[in-house]
């Protein structure tokens, strides 16, 4: 009897996240994803520059470390170089919305037919906690020790919301990874971006959010109460855009 | 078929790129090299590549590092301001090993600067440009049959050496047009066992990547890309010119050597023994031709279309034997024969020094 078992689309190497961290229930989401479609013979990963930099050496799949915020033009020129791939950037926050916001916004414009795993832990993890796109009014950080001041540094990105105005957009669905209800409505999003770019139907972006336990200074069980009532009132869950459904409604 | 066809600069690299076997071009407009994306756009369709136009220069480059990776020909093209954006694709580009061809049609700067010829980013493409420690490939043509040849021959070279190749050419060299023939050859096919193409579920994954956070080991990557280097010095080119008896040597690339080389005959008429050496590869540097004029020539004048800069590797492979004089134009304005040949001129008079 199988009690548990690694998704195949998982190395064997150990993550190097913190205790707590989300970063490892969504990078198994996005294997199991990838191994039930299978799909990992065919599928090329784009990492980011932030906590999820080393993504190249977990993902079983061939993978290319982007420079920061540049992972959706990387993989519009490896999915223009072929087609036939299956291929899904992960980024933080930092990454994709605010040094690539630009890629990030275009990429979905042109409608690319990728998939993008975007990590909103309102916060930069691996430099040590600064103030991120997506960091809360009032948001204590190593570069807003007073707190987000909107008056003087102005308000969070919502990336998901901003970017369902876009009419290249496909899919575009928020989600968070703090209970086990959440987990899966996080796991049947991921899967449908992924399901997406296999038939072809074009741009898809998950928005994941999560916690950073080590930087937000509390404990995993905290972090996952603190996401519970702050982040996601500011970031509301659920599907912003499924231009793809639309289509089959109207049919 | 080497019937001549009559074509601009800018043009004869699209479609000698397209000859290459390169169907991934991906750039954003800019003076003056806007005719190889407009070329782009009306071929690539039509031979089954792809032409996007990205939403930045930055955007661009990471496309053909996307490309490249998936082990195709991909190349960019911009100017001056623009190559300054996508340098830091260029240093990762260099750091992952990855070929792909970046044109350069030089404008004047700094800044914004203007949008005539210049030849002032030679320090920024020999240099590496980005940050760390890397070369590219830097190819210097002076005509529109070498701006064809050379971009065929740079797609070659970088998939052979896995390093960027940079055809650093100018306004003048881009707007112009000329007779040039395609006959370029066959296409030669490199093995990219590297590339990103999907495991298949049968071998190990690949990985594209330019980060070792263990110094021993970013150490040893960059040692061995040094490595390369040193055999890619074989690679260099040049171009001598009424060198045999020559005095006096000039050194210019690009179109400044054009306008060197009747400098030179005029020279030659005043009865001056002055010579050309036209350096065709500028990284690597044509050193060895440098080294062997030293010992045979007065004195060396630099001319290029920038306050200075190629006259140091003058001054490097010369070991500073011989005085390095420097005649140049800067900001799209170009010398003309007359300006060479008085500074020539000058040296002769004033002897050695």
């Amino acid at each position: 009897m199988v009690v548990f078992e690694k998704p195949k689309a998982l190395t064997d190497t150990p993550f190097h996240y913190c205790p707590g961290c989300t970063h490892g229930i969504v990078h198994r989401l996005v294997a199991e994803a990838i191994d039930e479609l299978g799909i990992e013979g065919n599928t090329i990963g784009v990492a980011p520059v932030g906590c999820a930099v080393f993504a190249y050496n977990y993902f079983a799949c061939d993978m290319i470390e982007a420079a920061h915020g540049r992972a959706p033009a990387v993989a519009t020129g490896l999915k223009r170089a072929d087609g036939s791939k299956i291929v899904f950037t992960y980024q933080g926050d930092g990454d994709l919305a605010s040094i690539g916001t630009a890629e990030t916004v275009h990429a979905a414009a042109r409608g690319e037919n990728i998939t993008i795993i975007f990590i909103n832990n309102a916060i930069y993890g691996m430099t040590g906690g600064q103030m991120a796109p997506t960091s809360l009014p009032g948001q204590i950080t190593q570069t807003s020790p007073y707190g987000r001041d909107v008056e003087t540094v102005g308000y969070p990105v919502k990336i998901a919301e901003m970017l369902s105005t876009l009419d290249g957009a496909g899919y575009i669905e928020r989600v968070a990874v703090n209970n086990v209800k959440n987990v899966r409505n996080a796991k049947k999003a991921i899967k449908k971006a992924f399901q997406n770019q296999v038939e072809g139907k074009g741009f898809s972006l998950v928005e994941v959010v999560s916690t950073c336990p080590t930087n937000w200074g509390l404990t995993p069980e905290k972090a996952l109460e603190w996401l519970e009532e702050n982040m996601i009132p500011y970031y509301p869950l659920g599907v912003y855009k499924d231009k793809f459904a639309d289509k089959e409604e109207t049919k | 078929m080497s019937e001549k066809v009559l074509m601009k600069g800018n043009e004869a690299i699209a479609e000698a790129a397209i000859m290459a076997g390169c169907r991934h071009y991906f750039g954003y407009p800019i003076t003056p090299q806007t005719e190889i994306a407009a070329y782009m756009s009306k071929r690539m369709p039509k031979i089954g590549g792809v032409f996007l136009q990205a939403e930045s220069e930055i955007a661009a480059v990471n496309m053909v590092i996307g490309a490249a990776a998936a082990g195709k020909r991909a190349m960019t093209s911009s100017s001056s301001p623009g190559i300054s954006l996508k340098s830091e694709g260029l240093s990762y580009m260099a750091g992952c090993d990855l070929p792909a061809l970046i044109v350069n049609v030089q404008r004047g700067g700094p800044g914004l600067g203007g949008i005539q010829p210049s030849q002032s980013d030679y320090y920024q493409a020999t240099r590496g440009s980005g940050h760390g420690d890397y070369h590219l490939i830097v190819l210097a043509p002076d005509s529109v049959q070498e701006m064809a040849d050379l971009t065929f021959k740079g797609f070659d070279l970088a998939e052979e050496y896995r390093m960027p190749c940079m055809m650093l050419a100018d306004g003048t060299l881009g707007q112009m047009m000329e007779p040039v023939s395609l006959d370029m050859g066959d296409v030669k096919k490199h093995d990219k066992p590297w590339a990103l193409t999907g495991t298949e579920m049968k071998r190990p994954h690949n990985i594209v990547n330019s980060l070792a956070l263990e110094p021993q080991q970013l150490e040893q990557w960059n040692i061995e890309r040094f490595k390369r280097y040193d055999v890619l010095k074989k690679e260099a080119m040049a171009e001598t010119y009424r060198m045999e008896d020559a005095e006096y040597c000039i050194v210019a690339f690009g179109i400044a050597a054009r306008i060197s080389k009747n400098a030179v005959n005029a020279l030659r008429e005043k009865g001056i023994k002055a010579g050309l050496i036209r350096p065709i590869t500028l990284y690597p540097f044509p050193e060895e031709v440098i080294r062997e004029a030293t010992g045979r020539c007065k004195a060396f004048l630099s001319v290029e279309l920038s306050m200075g800069q190629m006259i140091d590797d003058v001054k490097l492979a010369s070991d500073c034997r011989r005085p390095v004089h420097l005649c140049s134009r800067t900001g799209g304005m170009i010398p003309t024969p007359d300006e060479v040949v008085a500074a020539i001129m000058k040296i002769a008079e004033g002897g050695n020094n």
